[in-house]
């Protein structure tokens, strides 16, 4: 396939899009309402294009765009998408049209604005996962960030002045410190360019002291343990959930959260391993913490959005717990996990402000009862929050399994800590279902609350076949980004001896990556049938320094071929056992 | 070829049951009753033929087929790296035993429940829940792999807790639902992690790899803690929250808020066995780990012992059949820890069949009494309802192990396995057999208060009626099975073949041989140790009998006198030892308390936040003194000018000023 201009389309358009509202009457609700709606099914119908584009088992960056952008420093306008960040765009992009449809009523004033800011979000949020120049991904990184304050400073609720200066200074702060460190990258490579960089690092033509990488890690890695968030630095996020509007939260929730941890992915990983390696046993502490101490603050929270916020710092601890982790296993588990909490947690905040819109409280004690008044509202709640809860079939099982399954390769304590957050969400989503659905109706107002509309249904019924499907297919989704998680570790290993690259002049290097990084992008297209092949998208032969060593499982019983395979044995040993006879 | 090539039809059909029924019911227009009763009865009346179809099948094949499962894969679920769980399901002789049951005494009550519950609401709720509950039921059983198991597992929590909450307006059954669900997820979790555990030593989770691999390990020592010693204890405390063991079984008597059909098929006849079943599925494990052996026997035998001493005072019906089910899968466990796997399976067989029995029965006395409940209040209604006394009577004879019936020969077995075990045997016979004492008081305290004596109830108020013939057709085939459905094992007592253990050989064989080599050795002396430990079991069975007798029919009144001497011991007794109390004021309420007071309030928002805010606040104030400067009064800035060009030449010639002032650097 040729490059074409597909992932510039898909940052671009929601811009136009946003542009195109200006133009309409702004007291025209139905009209901003519809283009919106229709701008952004559009953006997700083009995102789904990518899915071909990034074959199963291709580790490489695709429909890669590279341009010169400023010649002095060399900034590159530079994208491409891999199997992580193939899902994350396409949950953006599916979680828009829902938010917009969820904002159908219950927005009513300076409507124009707000779509506006929800598409102008897109743009930001698409370009954070598409970017491969640092310094790109800052700009859409804070691009992001502007919309997301008027959201929630606007469209808030009573506190949403508060909210949105805290989530914002929060931001900033992290953000400063990942500029800083962005430029201090630049002045030791010489470039911005994210697989040159990489390349370099790898190879060796440029090598961190230990307190250098420490430094850069610990500046990238605050940056995004803000966004993810983690514990300790997560206050702002119950604030600026509960203040948010419903559409805010979902796309806060659903994938600015995993801003953060796509960025640990994405950047600390493979760029700073060893500082990563030395950080990991605080980091998964913390992790730990996240998912302990976020369920049990969640379990005793009397307000049920900020309920639901405490439990993403308990589900988000999950995901950082299995990129520390370290192993194939528990990154595909994070990655499934940052996919899976944008759909039930997204749905768990649709849910709840279907609720506020019809009585105007996020107080539990307010409701009681609901099942019999909203018995559909009420099935659907039940069934988003055991696929929370992690429910065998449901999204939620497979990613919490996977990373708990490999975290226990790497340490079974690690894993027994986290385990317990497997209890602990049973006991504040079931105890919260009760006190909200069950029982007899013991407020008045709420005898006669409308069950789901139509609009309402369809936006439920789409979710919760998305978690069906995650949850009963999920190789359908894993197989795409097995290989990008395996080129992480890959990506982590360093050459044993820093020398044995030295004789060679790192100056030219520095200018000849750019060009030959946009040459190789469609060659690196790997051959399906190898599962785990890692090819270093850069040109540079990096590879042969050892680097396919540690972590690299390429069995033949995660092979995709044996999928649908009920007549062909599987393995040899049980070969005889199979019931083919 | 049919059925066995295409093992998914036999959970699947439940699920669509279970979906139709639900959906329409959901989103549809709401079906007459009839309607979701054809739905809800043919979908598991034909899982139970393809199920028999299946069993056909798998026995015609030959003999050397039948001794491995019969693994199909259908598609892979999972997979990362190393690891895959695929959908793929087997059959073998133990999944036959459990298949058959389930299906054939889920259908049974199935039947049953339309009759129960035709005058409730939410009709088509119930029966969509019944059926989803049939699917895991029968996922779990037929699963070839850990994680396949685990879906089940957890999905037949979830329809438990659906069925315990069904009527959701009553406070005490959606507690009691979630309650069951929050207990099992702590088992749960010790599940979880043997499965991590077996994965990280064996590489796959598969069954036939799993055992294939542990045959070649060697078996840990008694007393020594290997990964597989750890493994087994962690898969087993996942099988005390399900099978609701010590010290995780609270969940079970409270979960008797559930509908009467319910508490016979899930939390009698076939959920609560599946930590039985899991134990017994892994029994190469548990053979190769004597001390984890050692516990299950243990924590069997010490919760067949407790929950039966909780029994003898309870007054709710369906309490005293809640705790009897609490105590015989203790004797389950039992069987399973003395290596009696097959023992354990076939007293959960006879079980199913008898406590399903006496569950439905208790049931329709309580449908003839319009919902009373208390023992206390009940009485002579022998006459009155002859086919529920009959039948549930039947089932007594059974559970008390009255000889010929059911239990007889299950409790039997376990009890003689359990006498000729090296560690500890005696101990854990004599245990097993003061519980058979009290499961006979219990059980004839129960027939007796309930059926015969004089009616303690306002007869002009209470219209005494038997059931309709759909709930009583499933009583009478229960209560034929609890009669005849040991008489497989009979031909041992006069010297032949077991044919339970028979059947079951190609499963548990290779295991339960060493101890069939050692009674070979003296088999005559077996038999006679057989006869003579059967014969102390009836007669114990009677003294409980007896017991019972004289204490509620011919000398009604000495049971209160002996309440009241020893009121400490029966407050005790009849508050469950205060468990659930325990649990509350150690756990629940100290972890709600600090999550509030302490994690909530104090760390998160006065303690980070309030830095966080702190922090602002604090920059705010400097901002704010720093503007005080700008007052716009010259005098003071030309003082601020002069500090500062004062600093600058400081900061110029503090080099020169350094020798002069004598400091090294």
């Amino acid at each position: 396939m040729p490059a074409g201009h597909l992932l510039s389309v898909l940052i671009f358009f929601p811009a136009l899009g946003a542009l195109a509202l200006l133009i309409l009457r702004g007291d025209d609700h139905v009209w901003i309402r519809r283009v919106a709606l229709a701008v952004s099914l559009v953006e997700f119908a083009l995102s789904l294009l990518l899915v071909p584009a990034v074959p199963v088992g291709s580790s490489a960056y695709h429909l890669e765009e590279l341009r010169a952008w400023i010649a002095s420093p060399p900034i590159h306008y530079h994208l491409g998408v891999d199997g992580i960040s193939l899902f994350l765009v396409i949950l953006t992009t599916f979680l828009t049209p829902i938010s917009i449809l969820a904002s159908w009523k219950s927005i009513q004033h300076r409507v124009k604005e707000f779509f506006f800011m929800l598409l102008l979000l897109e743009v930001g949020v698409v370009g954070v996962f598409l970017s491969l120049d640092l310094f790109l991904f800052f700009l859409f990184w804070e691009v992001m960030l502007l919309p997301m304050y008027f959201l929630i400073g606007i469209w808030g609720h009573e506190r949403r002045i508060y909210a949105a200066v805290k989530f914002v200074l929060y931001t900033m702060a992290g953000s400063i410190l990942m500029l800083v460190a962005i430029v201090w990258l630049y002045t030791i490579t010489g470039t911005f360019d994210l697989p040159t960089i990489q390349t370099m690092l790898q190879a060796g033509y440029v090598s961190l002291s230990p307190r250098a990488e420490l430094l850069l890690f610990s500046a990238f890695f605050l940056a995004f343990a803000i966004k993810v968030p983690l514990f300790p630095l997560h206050t702002w996020l119950p604030d600026a959930h509960v203040e948010a509007p419903t559409a805010g939260s979902v796309i806060l929730a659903g994938v600015l959260l995993k801003m953060g941890t796509y960025g640990m992915l994405r950047f600390c990983l493979p760029l700073f391993p060893a500082a990563s390696r030395r950080a990991a046993p605080l980091v998964a502490t913390l992790a730990i913490i996240g998912i302990i101490y976020g369920a049990l603050v969640a379990l005793v929270q009397p307000n049920l959005k900020k309920l639901v916020a405490y439990s993403s710092v308990s589900h988000l601890g999950f995901v950082v717990l299995g990129i520390f982790a370290f192993n194939n296993i528990s990154l595909q588990g994070a990655v499934y996990q940052m996919l899976n909490h944008g759909i039930s947690t997204g749905a768990l905040f649709l849910l709840v402000g279907m609720l506020y819109d019809r009585r105007h409280t996020f107080e539990i004690s307010d409701f009681g009862g609901l099942s019999t008044p909203m018995p559909r509202l009420a099935a659907f709640f039940l069934f988003v929050a055991l696929s929370s809860l992690g429910l065998p079939m449901l999204n939620g099982f497979v990613g919490e399994y996977l990373i708990l399954l490999g975290t226990s390769q790497a340490s079974v304590k690690w894993a027994a800590w986290a385990a317990l957050g497997v209890i602990l969400s049973a006991g504040y989503l079931l105890w919260s279902y009760q006190r909200v659905f069950y029982g007899p109706v013991t407020h008045a107002k709420n005898k006669e609350l409308p069950d789901l509309s139509a609009r309402e249904q369809w936006i439920l019924v789409t979710m919760a076949f998305v978690v069906l499907w995650m949850g009963i297919g999920s190789l359908d989704f894993t197989s795409r980004f097995a290989a990008s998680c395996q080129n992480v570790l890959t990506q982590m290993e360093r050459p044993q001896a820093q020398e044995a690259a030295a004789p060679k002049p790192a100056a030219t290097v520095v200018d000849a990556v750019p060009a030959a990084a946009s040459s190789t992008a469609p060659a690196a297209v790997v051959a399906p049938a190898i599962y785990h092949d890692t090819v270093i998208p850069g040109g540079v032969p990096a590879n042969s320094a050892g680097t396919k060593s540690r972590n690299l499982s390429s069995a033949p019983t995660s092979s995709p071929a044996r999928r649908n395979t009920p007549a062909s044995p599987a393995t040899p040993t049980s070969s005889e056992r199979l019931g083919n006879r | 070829m049919l059925i066995l090539n295409h093992l998914w039809i036999i959970p699947l059909l439940p699920l669509l049951g279970a979906a139709i029924n639900g959906l329409s019911g959901l989103f549809g227009a709401k079906w007459p009753n009839k309607a979701v009763t054809a739905v809800a009865i043919g979908s598991t009346g034909l899982s139970f033929l393809a199920a028999l179809e299946c069993v056909r099948e798998f026995l015609n094949l030959p003999a050397a087929q039948q001794a491995l499962p019969w693994v199909k894969q259908y598609f892979t679920w999972i997979a990362a790296g190393t690891f895959r769980a695929g959908f793929d399901l087997q059959i073998d002789h133990l999944t036959i035993v459990m298949l058959l049951v389930v299906t054939g005494v889920g259908w049974l009550i199935h039947i049953y429940a339309t009759g129960y519950m035709s005058h409730e609401g939410g009709y088509y709720r119930f029966f969509s829940y019944l059926n989803l509950f049939m699917f895991f039921m029968l996922i779990l059983v037929m699963a070839a792999n850990y994680v396949l198991l685990f879906v089940g597992w957890e999905g037949v929590g979830l329809a438990s807790y659906l069925l315990i909450g069904f009527y959701f307006l009553k406070k005490s059954a959606s507690d009691a639902g979630k309650k069951a669900f929050i207990v099992n997820r702590i088992g749960d979790f010790g599940f979880m992690l043997g499965m991590f555990l077996l994965f990280r030593t064996f590489g796959s989770l598969d069954f036939v790899t799993v055992f294939d691999k542990t045959r070649e390990l060697p078996a840990d020592a008694l007393g020594q803690f290997g990964i597989l010693t750890i493994s087994c204890l962690l898969l087993f405390m996942g099988a005390t929250g399900k099978s609701a063991q010590l010290p995780l079984y609270v969940w079970l008597p409270d979960a008797m808020e559930g509908p009467t059909p319910v508490s016979a098929l899930i939390h009698a006849a076939t959920m609560v066995t599946a930590g039985v079943y899991v134990v017994a599925r892994s029994h190469i494990l548990f053979t190769h780990a004597p001390t984890a052996m050692l516990v299950v026997a243990s924590v069997g035998a010490a919760t067949a012992f407790f929950a039966a001493t909780i029994g003898l005072v309870q007054t709710d019906i369906k309490k005293i059949l809640a705790y009897s089910t609490v105590s015989q899968l203790g004797y389950m466990f039992l069987a399973c820890g003395v290596g009696a796997f097959s023992a354990g399976i076939f007293h959960l067989m006879t079980h199913a069949f008898f406590k399903a029995l006496l569950f439905l029965a208790a049931g329709s006395v309580i449908h003839a009494m319009g919902g009373e409940q208390e023992v206390t209040r009940m009485g002579g209604l022998s006459g009155k309802i002859r086919w529920t006394y009959f039948t549930m009577l039947m089932g007594t004879l059974a559970i008390a192990g009255a000889p010929g019936f059911a239990g007889f020969f299950s409790k039997d077995a376990i009890l003689f396995s359990a006498f000729q075990h090296a560690p500890g045997g005696r101990i854990l016979y004599a245990v097993g057999l003061a519980s058979a004492l009290m499961t006979a008081f219990y059980m004839f305290r129960l027939i007796f208060l309930t059926f015969h004596g004089k009616p303690r109830f306002d007869e002009h108020h209470v219209h005494v009626h038997e059931s309709p013939k759909s709930m009583l057709g499933p009583l009478v085939v229960l209560a034929l099975l609890s009669i005849i459905g040991g008489w497989m094992a009979a031909p041992s007592f006069w010297g032949g073949t077991d044919h339970f253990t028979a059947f079951l050989a190609p499963v548990f064989g290779a295991e339960a041989a060493p101890e069939a080599a050692t009674a070979a050795v003296s088999e005559a002396a077996e038999h006679s140790l057989e006869l003579t430990l059967a014969g102390v079991a009836v007669a114990t069975a009677f003294l409980g009998f007896f017991l019972a007798f004289w204490l509620y029919l011919r000398r009604p009144g000495v049971a209160d006198q002996i309440a009241k001497s020893a009121k400490g011991a029966y407050t005790t007794l009849l508050n469950k030892y205060y468990v659930d109390e325990l649990y509350a004021a150690v756990i629940i309420r100290p972890l709600v308390w600090i999550s509030d007071n302490v994690l909530w309030r104090a760390v998160d928002a006065s303690g980070i936040d309030g830095a966080v805010n702190g922090a602002a606040a604090g920059t705010t104030a400097l901002g704010d003194r720093l503007r005080r400067a700008h007052s716009g009064n010259t005098r003071s800035y030309a003082v601020w000018v002069v500090i500062g060009a004062l600093l600058i030449l400081a900061v110029i010639f503090w080099p020169m000023l350094k020798p002069a002032a004598g400091m090294v650097p």
